[in-house]
């Protein structure tokens, strides 16, 4: 698929045809969009509001589907003092339409095919487009050797947990190790701290598989996490940044 | 709440929309040739600040402004003057 | 008109017609952060504010005797071109006709210059005349680093990019140049009243 793409990015409306609640905080919105010409895993679509008064908000959300997916799905926190935020989750209903424009993107995406082992490092909702590249993984039935590292605040935090823990059972090369920051159920096995370089040595690839990673998440979290990957010895061209601001974590 | 600013920078992959609106072609994997400190960098790693009267972005090795992309009334200016070079696919 | 999103309405604004309201502005109730890169940090001990360029003796002041000089607190509405209008802020600094107090200069224009590396270009006479002030106070706190501090230029009149956050000095000049934003868009002298945001208006 060329990135070039059709000459004009429009603006499209998408219908609203479910909500899925992944996390107290977090839901999934699964849209229907008839002009939708396809997109890569780790794409992500503008969206934008537009009160009665003419006012308007924009904002940028990853897609969480692949790209197999006859559906276009984006996932979104609420953010407690956002304003976009708390509209698609919670206000946004089934059958209300919603404008987007996409897919944009064309740095921060995995398209399979390659034998490089995938490291995926997710801080909260960073997680979002680094799913779309696992749920693809899957659709291509590829068995590219692939590690996901993903920091929430507590379990109830965790998105897609069952869907990860499910697909990571499924034996075809994919392993996911969790760490919980803030608060760990009785019996925890997993991390229990930020992520920091002894973690990545312990669950990232080592030098000579030469791994492609992705770092996906709040921006403190991103750059300490490709921080250490420098430090570590990894060329810049195969560690591939998204930083989503003050959110999540 | 207090908003550090450290947590405003994103990066080039924030801007992908509004640089395909001025470009017609996807621009985060173009590569630019910083005009300061002449390092190379994806457009998908600069650091940009979106929460200004119009976009910054900055080069992630020396800091330096490389574009500024003020979108309003009706009209875009963009000043790439801190970008030696911009390489993209044809 | 765009398709309108059902039951959006957004962050809390207030956009009925007020006269305290200049033309597409709405009034917010919090304080956004805006920045066109990283915060400078500026150690206390470091801090200058300079008068210099057109002057036959340049002015500079250390933060202690910059702290000497007379201040005044000062409560006033401020609007931003990116649409916003915050009403009733209160701030404490000195005022601009102190800091050019015996300041000899046939110059009509100043630029404003941060750390940081921002600048923005006034007619001195928007500076002057109990228009301005270099403020080291916002709500009775000292200034946050995020809003500017220790010190930033506030010209409540104009447009709020003027306002230059981390400012370190004048430079009068005799002729209009643009500043950072001045240079790439922006209106060179920014009336919100006459809704003067960008070139040409």
């Amino acid at each position: 698929m060329s990135s070039r793409g059709p000459r004009l990015l429009e603006w499209q409306l998408g219908a609203v045809a479910e909500l899925v609640q992944e996390t107290p905080r977090v839901a999934s919105l699964v849209l229907d969009v008839p002009e939708w010409q396809g997109h890569l895993a780790g794409q992500h679509v503008d969206v934008r509001l537009t009160a009665d008064d003419g006012y308007q908000a924009e904002r940028s959300y990853s897609i969480a589907s692949a790209p197999e997916d006859p559906r276009l799905a984006i996932t979104v926190e609420r953010l407690d003092d956002g304003e976009v935020s708390p509209y698609l989750v919670g206000e946004v209903r089934k059958g209300d339409k919603i404008e987007l424009r996409g897919p944009i993107g064309g740095y921060f995406v995995w398209r399979g095919g390659d034998d490089r082992p995938l490291l995926l490092v997710a801080g909260g909702s960073g997680v979002v487009p680094l799913m779309a590249m696992i749920r693809h993984r899957s659709a291509i039935k590829s068995m590219t050797p692939t590690r996901l590292l993903y920091s929430s605040r507590s379990e109830d935090d965790i998105i897609y947990r069952a869907e990860l823990d499910a697909l990571s059972a499924a034996g075809d090369g994919l392993t996911v190790a969790h760490c919980l920051t803030r608060m760990q159920p009785p019996g925890w096995r997993g991390y229990a701290r930020r992520i920091d370089r002894a973690m990545l040595e312990e669950v990232g690839w080592p030098k000579p598989q030469n791994p492609i990673m992705f770092v996906c998440g709040p921006t403190p979290m991103v750059e300490a996490v490709a921080g250490h990957l420098v430090d570590m010895g990894f060329d810049a061209p195969s560690i591939k940044t998204e930083r989503f601001g003050p959110t999540g974590g | 709440m207090t908003v550090q600013q450290s947590d405003l920078k994103l990066d080039g992959n924030a801007i992908g929309g509004l640089l395909r609106e001025i470009f017609t072609m996807e621009m985060t994997t173009a590569e630019s040739t910083c005009a300061g400190c002449l390092k190379v960098h994806a457009v998908g790693q600069v650091e940009v600040y979106m929460h200004a009267p119009g976009v910054v972005v900055r080069c992630p090795a020396c800091g330096q402004v490389q574009m500024r992309i003020v979108k309003g009334g009706g009209r875009y200016w963009l000043d790439l003057t801190g970008i030696r070079s911009l390489e993209f696919s044809a | 008109m765009s398709f309108i999103s059902r039951g959006f309405r957004g962050k809390r604004r207030d956009s009925a017609s007020s006269s305290r309201l200049p033309p597409g502005q709405y009034v917010v109730n919090d304080f956004p952060v805006l920045s066109a890169g990283p915060t400078p940090r500026v150690a206390l001990a470091e801090w200058t504010f300079v008068v210099e360029g057109e002057i036959d003796e340049p002015k500079k002041w250390t933060w202690e005797d910059f702290r000497k000089l007379p201040a005044e607190e000062v409560t006033k509405d401020i609007h931003c071109v990116t649409k916003w209008t915050k009403l009733d802020t209160a701030w404490k600094g000195v005022s601009v006709d102190t800091i050019l107090e015996g300041v000899e200069t046939a110059a009509e224009f100043a630029m404003a210059f941060s750390y940081g590396g921002y600048t923005t270009n006034l007619p001195l006479e928007d500076v002057s005349g109990g228009k301005a002030w270099v403020a080291y106070e916002f709500d009775g706190q000292p200034l946050h680093p995020e809003h500017g501090g220790p010190a930033r230029l506030l010209v409540p009149h104009l447009y709020f990019w003027k306002s230059a956050k981390w400012v370190r000095g004048l430079r009068l000049i005799n002729k209009d140049e643009p500043g950072f934003w001045e240079s790439n868009g922006y209106n060179m002298y920014g009336d919100p009243w006459r809704e003067q945001r960008y070139w040409g208006d």
